[in-house]
């Protein structure tokens, strides 16, 4: 207590002046950390500026086979392990079924215009799809819906990271620090579209990054590259020219996302898509 | 293709894994990830909230009668909250980072909240009023003791000696003082566990906005249920009889804890069923198959009903002490059981169905192992460990009867 009885005014402030300059140091040192981290953890090469992109991909469901090529190039590519319970991406296969007889009609009215719906994705739909264990003439229409991360803006995995080692990159992609990243599952909760999980390898999360470390070379990510139907549309918003598939895309297709009613404002659009899917 | 050894020893506990998946989740939805030690997160730093509450209740609200327990459930409050962080370190993927999360928080994530909440409540609530409580104590004992618990009251003092009146005046008002703000504090250390599961949107189970209410309700539950089975074991154990008014108060106190706890949740399940929203069928799904036992039996039934109407027939029925002293320790277990239940509901229970509300994973607890049974049950027996210690160094006998206050600071 004697200490601020017997303080001057000058004494006092300078002791203030001190810690603000303390806590000054400490929050440059931290940023500084942050740039430091930030620019040797991603698999840019030199040069590259993420500001000049805006990367995003787009699923025409309808063009989907469910062949899983892309979810196998995935795992080949990233190095991603080779067990059930691992996928930066996936493919569901969708089964809507007729109504049950008698379900169609209550009181001399339609009511059910369709019967349950029956998803699966065995292994991630790698190596494809065998016929369902539905009958076939109990099927009204079935789909196929490749699944990734959906990039959103308001990301709710970027949101919960207790330690910033998941970010939303300039460019559009959510990236995770695996340098950083503490392995505490937060952002694999975060997610409601099941997009991310803790690698046995690494113990950090990990999640679709669109090939990061292609897209920055100018190449495609892996799925896209071997989508043989055109499934997947991937683009650089920020590229002008008419001849991006993205932009053709957008332009010509009904556009819906995915769980929209979240807000996490997701950048991958799905043309075709049914409201079963979640 | 063939795969690499490594993988192929590990197929078979993904086979079993995917035996017993229902409908449809997502891939990578079938690691269970928040294990049991997740569990015990929430448990622990319940308690040390709901036990301060009762220390509250006697320093700021002048429970009288509550005297006997005020340092019992402060040293407990500390002993649980030493261990708090355990079980979330021995979670993570990579703890040598764990203090990335004080020293780079990501002010936007409600786990970054928890280093500073927890520094906060550690530091400047419990230490600091345990410090000015027993500061006169350990002046005195540092005088009278011998040896090494000499050396260590000496130390606690922190070569600080002055005990004439002023300076315990001055120690009761700051203690005060300090109490008042830990009420606050301690509602904020459980209600922030709460946000943390009611902040997850992606996750119906958990996000809602009564989540932190309804933890910090379960929090005073269970921790005072604790402070009862504290008081009536150290009794027993040193053979001192039970000052029954106040094991009386701590009754009445865990009904109305319970009774709150119990109107809340019930309220979280009106709200659920009557907005009857895409998630409400795969929640009663769940509530009724996989969790029916942990959430029906062991967290209602055994936890809630069966000492709430034992607590009530207490205040009601007049039986003898040992009969209600049995009662009343019946009641403590079963509450503490309960409410780890509730726990066991929330964080598995949230992981249990998927996100796609089309289908269920399963989870197997593993006996050992770094997030086994054993190392929660170890981490569930450490505060206990630690605060016998503390009450054998800390709580003579002669305390257990009623706190000594030195007459010259009640005027």
């Amino acid at each position: 207590m004697n200490v601020f009885k017997n303080a001057t005014r000058r004494q006092a402030l300078s002791a203030l002046g001190r810690v603000a300059a303390g806590l000054a140091a400490l929050f440059t040192v931290k940023h500084v950390k942050a740039a430091v981290q930030g620019a040797v953890s991603t698999p840019a090469p030199k040069g590259y500026d993420p500001t000049a992109h805006q990367w995003q991909m787009a699923i025409d469901v309808e063009k989907c086979i469910g062949c899983g090529l892309c979810a196998e190039a995935c795992k080949k590519e990233n190095h991603v392990p080779k067990e059930p319970g691992y996928f930066r991406t996936w493919v569901e296969r969708y089964i809507i079924k007729k109504p049950k007889a008698g379900a169609m009609v209550m009181h001399g009215e339609v009511v059910m215009a369709r019967g349950e719906t029956v998803v699966d994705s065995p292994n991630g739909g790698i190596g494809g799809f065998s016929p369902s264990a539905v009958p076939k003439p109990e099927i009204l229409k079935s789909f196929f819906v490749p699944k990734l991360c959906n990039l959103c803006r308001h990301s709710p995995c970027d949101q919960a990271c207790p330690v910033g080692a998941t970010f939303r990159s300039p460019d559009g992609v959510v990236l995770v620090d695996w340098k950083y990243c503490i392995g505490c599952s937060f952002c694999v909760q975060a997610c409601p579209y099941g997009c991310r999980f803790i690698s046995p390898v690494t113990h950090t999360a990990e999640k679709c990054t669109l090939c990061y470390h292609r897209i920055t070379h100018g190449l495609k990510p892996a799925c896209v590259e071997i989508c043989p139907t055109g499934s997947r549309i991937f683009g650089d918003l920020k590229d002008l020219s008419p001849s991006n598939p993205l932009r053709k895309f957008y332009e010509n297709r009904k556009l819906q996302t995915l769980k929209p009613h979240l807000g996490t404002e997701p950048h991958v659009f799905y043309a075709g898509l049914d409201g079963e899917v979640r | 293709m063939m795969l690499p050894p490594i993988l192929l020893e590990t197929t078979a506990h993904y086979d079993e894994l995917l035996k017993h998946v229902q409908g449809f989740i997502y891939p990578n939805e079938l690691n269970l990830l928040w294990s049991v030690l997740i569990v015990c997160y929430p448990y622990i730093t319940g308690l040390v909230a709901g036990a301060f509450i009762m220390a509250s209740l006697e320093r700021v609200f002048r429970v009288k009668s509550l005297q006997p327990t005020y340092r019992l459930s402060l040293l407990t409050s500390l002993a649980f909250l030493l261990v708090a962080p355990l079980p979330l370190l021995f979670h993570l993927g990579h703890p040598e980072r764990c203090f990335e999360v004080m020293m780079t928080p990501h002010i936007t994530s409600p786990m970054a909240i928890f280093g500073f909440v927890y520094a906060w409540y550690l530091m400047a609530v419990l230490l600091l009023e345990l410090w000015f409580d027993y500061r006169k104590d350990l002046v005195e004992w540092s005088r009278t003791a011998t040896g090494w618990r000499r050396l260590l009251y000496s130390l606690l003092t922190l070569g600080v000696r002055d005990v004439s009146l002023d300076a315990l005046r001055f120690d009761d008002k700051i203690g005060r003082a300090i109490t008042i703000i830990g009420i606050p504090s301690a509602f904020l250390l459980h209600g922030y566990v709460g946000f943390i599961f009611g902040s997850v949107k992606a996750n119906p189970w958990w996000g809602t906005v009564l989540m932190p209410i309804i933890f910090i309700f379960s929090a005073m539950v269970s921790g005072i249920a604790l402070l009862m089975f504290l008081y009536l074991v150290t009794c027993w154990l040193r053979r001192v009889s039970v000052d029954m008014a106040c094991l009386e108060t701590i009754g009445k106190c865990l009904l109305t804890a319970l009774v709150v706890d119990f109107a809340v949740e019930a309220l979280d399940w009106i709200h659920r069923l009557y907005i009857a929203d895409e998630s409400l069928d795969v929640l009663v799904l769940l509530a009724s198959g996989r969790l029916i036992y942990s959430l029906f039996v062991m967290q209602i039934f055994m936890g809630m009903i069966v000492p709430g109407l034992a607590l009530a027939g207490m205040i009601v029925y007049k039986a003898g002490v040992k009969m209600r002293q049995m009662v009343y320790f019946t009641c403590s277990l079963l509450v503490l059981i309960g409410i780890f239940a509730m726990r066991w509901n929330v964080v598995i229970g949230g992981q249990l169905f998927s996100k796609s509300l089309r289908g269920f994973t399963t989870y197997k607890l593993e006996l050992v192992g770094q997030e086994g049974l054993l190392t929660s049950l170890i981490l569930l027996a450490m505060p206990f460990v630690i605060v016998s210690v503390m009450i054998h160094l800390f709580l003579p006998r002669s305390e257990m009867a009623a706190r000594p206050t030195s007459p010259a600071i009640q005027n």
